[in-house]
């Protein structure tokens, strides 16, 4: 008796759940993993997404940005993907190539970036600048220049630019700010730097193991320790030559089947539902700010430097090799 | 084995791993693609040679600790076996922070001493490779120590032969049939190294080529370039086995009776050496599993829920996969021992291969091939699961083979007198003697599966992270310590499984 109760009671939830398939579209976001994860803005956003859109909103954590890139290059046409959410600024050559993604058409009136954006494929939902990280207990005078931090000799860990983007990030940062004099600067610093690392949290699991002085992160990495740990002894170095900005960037598939489901999904993005939940959650900053900034984020650099998508196409070789040759010796 | 389906079981399971990890390889060359930078080659010199060192190094001193261990005798020894797994069943990160927790800038030794030391660079890279693999390599000539029928070690005592004599009887010919394929597999497991030689490596002067197949991949999605570089490297560490494999030579002691643990007389300098090695071995091996435990217990109470779904799917997958590679690997040894040698040595050093395939290209290889039939994601833990026990086998081929060709030539003859044959030999005979090997097959194929990183990533669905994978995450989310906690359930999860399966091999295992 009790299991004929059962079977049926599990026939009508199944045959509820099949046809909640049926009537409920499913919007399908390609991310990196930490946006996702439980503790990142990932279930805020689903939250309040799938209180108005009436459908599923599923996050797919693919490794990084540039995994994620990858796995939608792989897939091609067949991905089940609608949106991406989290491709960084240096890989939006490699994303052109791919001719993976559709124009976003959203208004971008409510932009805060520094500086001025008017992609009509990649939108931004979040920025950053990249720093130097210390700890303020053994760093007494942190340096205020890349010349400073050579002069300084404190020893520092990075990322390694053939396989994580901060990494990337730090040799255009340092290409746009000393040019032609880039290689000089690499050849100073290389005693400094204790290891080069494959990605970001390597890098910063070893700099809180106390392995190095300095390691390369970003302006808001000081605020997760304050905000969450209460420990206030973090600190990013402001740099005098300005600081590389990293724009996280969401776009939609050309192929998704749900272009109005996944376009309502971009400009949920810019709301204030989305933008005021990245700062506490992402430790970035929104990219379409409306609320006032938590405490920690408010002292940002003030010399952005960013440049555009074919600067980056040009110089990326370059400025690796040049790395490679000042390093690995 | 029985008979004719015991080959024919062998001869698909060869398919099965070459179709595993070629059709892969297969897949990516076909994609367009150029040579990966001019780097790259410069690289696979720098790779080959790290790994050449990395196996020396590692046998070299596995030697007197497989030595020690079977001439001294004491409380523990069997807790310290099973630790001494541990190192090489370790998630790459882990054991880097563990290595780093003690030799590091700011580590316990540095701070003992009080001396600014910098391990980064080549020792590094070579301290993290022998700390993985040390372990492994003694563990592979200890398991032809237990070869040795017991009654040879009684008679080596009543002869009253010092330690040349006992060296000529017992060790060189055992060292003959071991070492080539401890030097093979270590060789092969550090010419894939990555994260552990950049980081340890201090720079891009430790680049190996897995790095420049994850650059190609990821970066540049320069598909058919990692291809044409993993198949280089394939093709010169086929070079490197088929030669490696040639030394070796079956140890051919003949059956014993005898139950009994019989000890060796040993010379008093050598039985201080003995235990100087234990001791040494043991603080090298183990103080970097303490920091990780240490480390581990601050963070056990910010770990998140999803921890625990993650550890019950990596215990799915890893159990899965391990019975999958223990069945394939008894049915492929078996079959090899009916071939021609030569025919046999090159079967052998071509599935050895798979040791030193690229994860990644295995990954990005059968995804491009599955993805025209089926959501690839809808076979992460199936594929994780698969290929794990493709990349244990030939471990659990060097442990197989010498075992079943020791047990055919001592019981073979005496099996078919008896008309012991099929299913009743496999039962009387070749199980209870082969249940050392399996056991500690089975720990190895199941804790090495609990730690990988490979394949996984890159088929991620929602709900299917496993361990390791949760860890990464944590620790790309600032949350360090909650990641040394994840880290720490895994690495008890690991050991006690690693545990449960060797000690259930060696409480089955006898002779007959």
């Amino acid at each position: 008796m009790n299991n004929r109760l059962t079977l049926a009671a599990a026939l009508v939830v199944a045959t509820g759940a099949a046809s909640a398939q049926t009537t409920t579209p499913e919007l399908v976001v390609y991310t990196y993993d930490s946006f996702a994860s439980e503790w990142g803005p990932g279930p805020a956003i689903k939250a309040s997404f799938e209180a108005s859109c009436a459908c599923t909103l599923t996050f797919v954590a693919a490794g990084d940005g540039a995994e994620v890139l990858s796995r939608l290059r792989l897939e091609g046409s067949r991905s089940p993907a609608d949106v991406v959410v989290g491709l960084d600024s240096s890989l939006i050559p490699m994303a052109n190539d791919s001719g993976l993604f559709a124009p976003h058409g959203q208004d971008m009136a409510a932009l805060t970036l520094p500086i001025d954006w008017d992609d009509t494929t990649y939108l931004p939902f979040d920025w950053g600048y990249f720093a130097f990280v210390y700890d303020t207990t053994r760093v007494e005078t942190p340096p205020t220049s890349f010349v400073m931090l050579d002069a300084l000799d404190y020893s520092i860990i990075i990322q390694d630019p053939r396989s994580s983007t901060p990494g990337l990030g730090l040799l255009l940062w340092i290409k746009a700010a000393f040019g032609d004099r880039s290689g000089a600067l690499w050849d100073g610093l290389a005693d400094q730097i204790v290891t080069v690392t494959p990605g970001w949290s390597e890098a910063y699991g070893l700099f809180i193991a106390g392995e190095a002085d300095m390691v390369l992160s970003y302006t808001t990495s000081p605020a997760y320790h304050a905000i969450v740990e209460g420990d206030e002894t973090k600190a990013a170095a402001t740099f005098a030559e300005g600081h590389y900005m990293q724009i996280e960037l969401a776009a939609q598939l050309a192929s998704s089947d749900q272009p109005e489901l996944a376009a309502a999904f971009m400009a949920h993005l810019l709301s204030p539902a989305v933008q005021d939940v990245i700062p506490t959650t992402n430790w970035m900053y929104p990219a379409a700010q409306s609320a006032p900034l938590p405490e920690g984020f408010a002292q940002a650099p003030e010399r952005a430097l960013n440049y555009p998508t074919e600067w980056i196409a040009e110089n990326r070789q370059a400025a690796v090799d040049e790395w490679l040759a000042a390093l690995a010796r | 084995m029985a008979g004719r389906a015991g080959a024919l079981a062998g001869w698909v399971a060869l398919a099965a791993v070459g179709l595993i990890s070629l059709a892969p390889l297969a897949a990516l060359l076909a994609q367009p693609g150029q040579w990966p930078q001019s780097y790259a080659l410069g690289v696979l010199r720098f790779t080959l040679w790290q790994a050449a060192l990395s196996a020396l190094i590692s046998v070299g001193l596995a030697i007197p600790l497989s030595a020690a261990l079977v001439h001294r005798r004491f409380a523990g020894k069997q807790v310290l076996l099973a630790l001494l797994g541990a190192p090489f069943l370790l998630p790459v990160v882990v054991a880097v922070f563990g290595v780093l927790a003690v030799w590091g800038r700011s580590g316990w030794v540095a701070s003992l001493l009080g001396l600014p030391i910098d391990i980064y660079g080549l020792p590094g890279l070579l301290l993290v490779h022998v700390f993985f693999n040390l372990p492994l390599a003694t563990r592979l000539i200890l398991q032809g120590w237990a070869l040795v029928p017991p009654e040879h070690l009684r008679l080596c005592a009543q002869l009253g032969l010092g330690w040349r004599g006992q060296w000529r009887v017992l060790g060189a010919p055992l060292l003959r049939a071991s070492l080539p394929g401890a030097l093979l597999v270590v060789f092969l497991f550090s010419v894939t190294s990555f994260a552990a030689a950049l980081i340890l490596g201090g720079g891009p002067g430790a680049t190996t080529v897995e790095l420049a197949i994850y650059q190609a991949l990821r970066l540049e999605f320069n598909l058919g370039g990692a291809a044409r570089l993993a198949l280089l490297q394939l093709a010169i560490c086929l070079v490197v086995g088929i030669l490696a494999l040639r030394f070796a030579r079956p140890v051919g002691f003949g059956a014993g009776l005898a139950l009994a643990d019989i000890s060796l007389p040993r010379a008093r300098w050598l039985v201080w050496g003995d235990r100087a090695i234990l001791v040494l071995a043991a603080a090298f091996l183990m103080l970097p599993l303490l920091a990780i435990v240490l480390n581990g217990l601050a963070g056990l109470r910010d770990m998140p829920a999803a921890v625990w779904a993650a550890l019950a799917r990596s215990l799915g997958v890893a159990l899965g996969s391990g019975a999958l590679a223990l069945c394939a690997a008894v049915a492929m040894a078996a079959l090899l021992l009916r071939l021609h040698a030569s025919t046999a040595r090159g079967v052998e050093a071509g599935v050895m291969l798979s040791l030193a395939a690229s994860p990644f290209v295995l990954g990005t290889g059968l995804f491009i091939l599955l993805n025209p039939v089926i959501a690839p994601a809808r076979l992460a833990l199936l594929l994780t699961g698969l290929i794990n026990a493709v990349l244990i086998l030939p471990i659990l081929l060097r442990l197989f083979i010498p075992a079943l060709a020791q047990i055919a030539a001592d019981y073979g003859r005496l099996s078919a007198m008896c008309g012991l044959t099929g299913a009743a030999r496999l039962r009387h005979v070749t199980l209870p003697l082969l249940a050392r090997p399996l056991g500690l097959g089975m720990g190895l194929a199941v804790a090495l599966s609990m730690g990988d990183l490979g394949v996984i990533t890159l088929f991620a669905a929602p709900d299917s992270g496993t361990l390791p994978m949760v860890m990464q995450r944590l620790m790309g989310a600032y949350r360090g310590n909650a990641a040394a906690g994840a880290g720490l359930v895994l690495v008890s999860a690991t050991l006690a499984l690693f545990y449960v399966f060797d000690r259930l091999g060696a409480r089955y295992g006898h002779r007959i």
